[in-house]
């Protein structure tokens, strides 16, 4: 695989004819962009950039937009390539429009030390998009002691968390937003009271009745995202980021707790505000996630809450499975689905074209909200000097997602045969073209 | 379900709607083509009774009264039907093996305790292996709810239920509904009290859909641990009651059910406070109509759900629900195999 170092060092390329969107700059008009020595040389207004490119990337009736960024996907290195590697996982994230992604630390063995976070940003791992490792918040992500926080932040990590496994532990909860708020670390929380969820498999609600099985409330999720948000209003200068909130609830503990000035963010996953619980039909694994699909009237808070600013970023959770985990009993089967292929023509079918959120603040869930949410300097928006990470898609493209195409090692989608608006047709990080297609 | 189609590989592709005119939320589902890769589970299968067809229904009840175990027909001679069990029953195995050798077929056993599903094989590849080995059907009983629709996806030979988890137990109430027939002209307008642990409950699940569907009215009683309110959504027209006199009074039929110990996770139960609430003593009893019948699946916890005297009483159909098992599910069997005319 191609990576940076073969690229020529004066290097540039020039993106014509697009349609410039960046929420943080406050452009949303026709722009040439120039890249050159893998940042923003010039943004300008049509026909305004004067001299040569070594490259040309005809934008004419597209959107241009600033390299997207995922904050929550799981690439299962190491110790899980059977499901995904990071070679597999990027190479989807580029397909997908992403130009970073935030890394899972739920791998085997957990990504609790430095070395392991050092490992993951080798060159060797074949990345072909920008990847920054979250760490465990405590060892092995076993909830009872805290990671070396400062250590791990000098290695790369851009946050902390024990996903998949709560910190329930309300004082080590605290110690971690201290920790994390003297160097200035998101903490992550994916927030279930696991003590309410033993051997629950979906959201419960009438569907899990009528089907026999056992339903997580959706007051797991709302109270410890309750407790952690009182945490971070008393903890000055703490980081709170909720990960892929799903009841409405919690979208009100996430509420109250901006209202307060407190520094608490949260994420959407695009299969929470596409599905609900009743798409689990009949039994269907690829509806099997957590947190689980939720009612209807969850997922209109979530809409609201995408809509109104309350929510920071659309991050996709990209849970990759071998097929074999998946075709086994309901209750069985492994808990997460793909998204980065799909994510952006979900945000534009749903949000976008059904639900009538504008595009720019679309666009600001993928862009400037993320990299707000970890800190990533100059990402997120193509003002000059910044990295030259761009996504390029178009808003009116009908296409049908087929999962046997999937870039990922693992097809576990439930999108598989579903039509779509909008599509990503380009991919560039480090002002590289990563992916392109027509 | 009884399906009419059989292709296994042939995928179905539902259209449901093309784009609507954009409505706010309620056009936000319906904007879509969704392509249903599920298989189609093979004709003959009974998943459970939630889709199951009512002309279906009363076919099975027909056919299970032309049923003689004493005198059956040879209609399944040389055929092979797995008895696929991963949870302990007497009841609902003995009566589909009994039902299945008097109508000529021959049967196996496999449990999860002494097979290689303890070495850790998958549902699917034990169904492909029962299929090798030559099983015309597979009768399954399986702790996970949905597993028999797991297996009738993967497989083109018939798979019928004998009860999922806490999700159905359609052959259950196939026999059910066949007792309550004996002693009551219809189901229309019955009253059917069922009291107990409704949420473990697979055989609530299966009588509560089927009887609805005939026009019994419903009333479950219980805490609301066992009887959470949103059991009311199973059907409509469900009541729930946590009194045992208000749903006793004018029942026509009394259904009870076990507290299911082992599935409780977590839930406490106290005994002596259920017994104070909810237990069925002869007392209770009168306040039902008095040509009321008292059923049970089983198994019984004698001194817990119900006295001994309401039991072994003369209002007591629970043996014969038993015993109604063998001609139900014979009927069922015979159906499967397309021996059901």
């Amino acid at each position: 695989m191609l990576t940076a170092k073969s690229h020529k060092r004066d290097a540039s390329l020039l993106i014509k004819g697009g349609h410039l969107i960046d929420p943080a700059a406050k452009i949303n008009a026709p722009m040439d962009i120039l890249l050159r020595d893998g940042r923003v040389a010039e943004v300008a207004l049509p026909n305004k950039i004067r001299g040569g490119a070594d490259e040309k990337f005809d934008a004419r009736g597209l959107m241009v937009a600033p390299g997207f960024i995922d904050v929550h996907v799981h690439l299962r290195e190491p110790g899980q390539s059977y499901k995904e590697t990071i070679a597999f996982g990027t190479a989807a994230a580029a397909a997908g429009g992403f130009s970073s992604v935030c890394t899972m630390p739920n791998t085997s063995p957990v990504v609790d030390t430095d070395e392991w976070v050092a490992w993951l940003k080798q060159p060797q791992r074949g990345a072909l998009v920008n990847v920054f490792p979250m760490a465990a918040a405590t060892r092995g992500s076993r909830g009872s002691s805290l990671t070396d926080f400062a250590a791990l932040q000098r290695a790369g990590a851009v946050a902390v968390t024990d996903d998949g496994r709560p910190i329930l532990d309300d004082n080590i909860m605290r110690q971690a937003l201290r920790l994390g708020a003297e160097l200035n670390l998101p903490v992550v929380q994916h927030a279930e009271d696991t003590r309410l969820t033993e051997h629950c498999s979906m959201h419960e609600g009438p569907t899990s009745f009528r089907l026999g099985l056992r339903g997580m409330p959706a007051a797991a999720e709302a109270s410890i995202v309750d407790r952690d948000v009182i945490l971070a209003q008393q903890i000055r200068e703490s980081r709170l980021h909720v990960a892929h909130v799903s009841t409405s609830e919690a979208l009100k503990a996430v509420r109250r707790g901006k209202r307060a000035k407190a520094r608490v963010s949260c994420e959407v996953t695009p299969h929470h505000f596409t599905l609900i619980d009743e798409n689990v039909g009949e039994y269907d694994t690829l509806c099997k996630m957590n947190p689980p699909l939720r009612s209807a009237s969850d997922r209109e808070a979530i809409l609201v809450a995408l809509a109104d600013g309350t929510v920071d970023a659309i991050a996709t959770d990209h849970a990759p499975h071998a097929a074999h985990e998946k075709q086994v009993e309901f209750d069985r089967a492994a808990f997460g689905i793909t998204g980065l292929e799909t994510a952006l023509a979900l945000a534009i079918t749903k949000l976008h074209r059904a639900y009538k959120i504008p595009l720019l603040r679309v666009v600001e869930l993928f862009t400037a909200g993320p990299a707000r949410v970890f800190d990533l300097r100059g990402r997120g928006s193509l003002a000059k000097g910044n990295f030259a990470d761009v996504t390029i898609f178009d808003p009116q493209k009908r296409w049908t997602f087929e999962a046997a195409n999937s870039r990922s090692r693992s097809h576990n989608t439930p999108f598989d045969g579903w039509q779509f608006t909008g599509k990503v047709l380009g991919t560039i990080v480090g002002g590289r073209v990563v992916y392109r297609t027509e | 379900m009884f399906h009419g189609r059989r292709g296994k590989s042939s995928r179905l592709r539902l259209a449901l709607g093309s784009i609507l005119p954009s409505a706010g939320l309620a056009a936000y589902d319906a904007a879509f083509v969704f392509f249903c890769a599920m298989n189609q589970p093979a004709r003959g299968s009974l998943l459970d009774i939630e889709h199951l067809d009512s002309k279906e229904i009363l076919r099975l009840l027909k056919l299970a009264r032309g049923m003689n175990p004493r005198k059956p027909p040879p209609l399944l001679r040389h055929r092979r039907i797995a008895l696929l069990f991963y949870e302990a029953s007497t009841r609902t195995r003995s009566s589909f093996e009994i039902a299945a050798k008097a109508l000529g077929a021959v049967t196996t056993l496999v449990q999860s305790s002494g097979s290689s599903i303890e070495k850790g094989e998958s549902l699917i590849d034990t169904g492909y292996t029962l299929r090798a080995v030559g099983a015309d059907a597979i009768v399954i009983r399986h702790p996970a709810a949905g597993a028999p629709h797991l297996m009738a996806r993967h497989l083109d030979i018939p798979v019928i239920n004998a009860g999922d988890g806490m999700h159905e137990h359609p052959s259950q109430a196939l026999l059910d509904a066949f007792t309550i027939l004996r002693h009551k002209k219809t189901l229309e307008g019955l009253q059917v009290t069922i009291i107990g642990d409704i949420y473990h409950s697979r055989v609530a699940r299966s009588n509560c859909r089927l009887l609805s569907r005939f026009g019994a009215k419903i009333m479950l009683c219980g805490p609301p641990e066992l009887v959470p309110q949103v059991s009311a959504t199973l059907v409509p027209g469900l009541r729930i009651t946590r009194h045992i006199d208000e749903a006793l009074r004018g029942a026509d039929v009394i259904m009870l059910l076990r507290v299911q110990q082992e599935r409780l996770a977590g839930k406490k139960i106290h005994a002596r406070d259920y017994i104070a609430r909810y237990q069925m003593t002869a007392p209770r009893l009168k306040l039902a109509k008095r040509d009321a019948i008292v059923m049970h699946p089983g198994p019984i916890v004698r001194g817990l759900e119900v006295t001994s005297e309401v039991v072994d009483g003369s209002q007591s159909v629970i043996v014969d629900e038993v015993r109604n098992g063998v001609p139900t599910r014979m009927a069922i069997l015979a159906r499967a195999l397309g021996k059901g005319k």
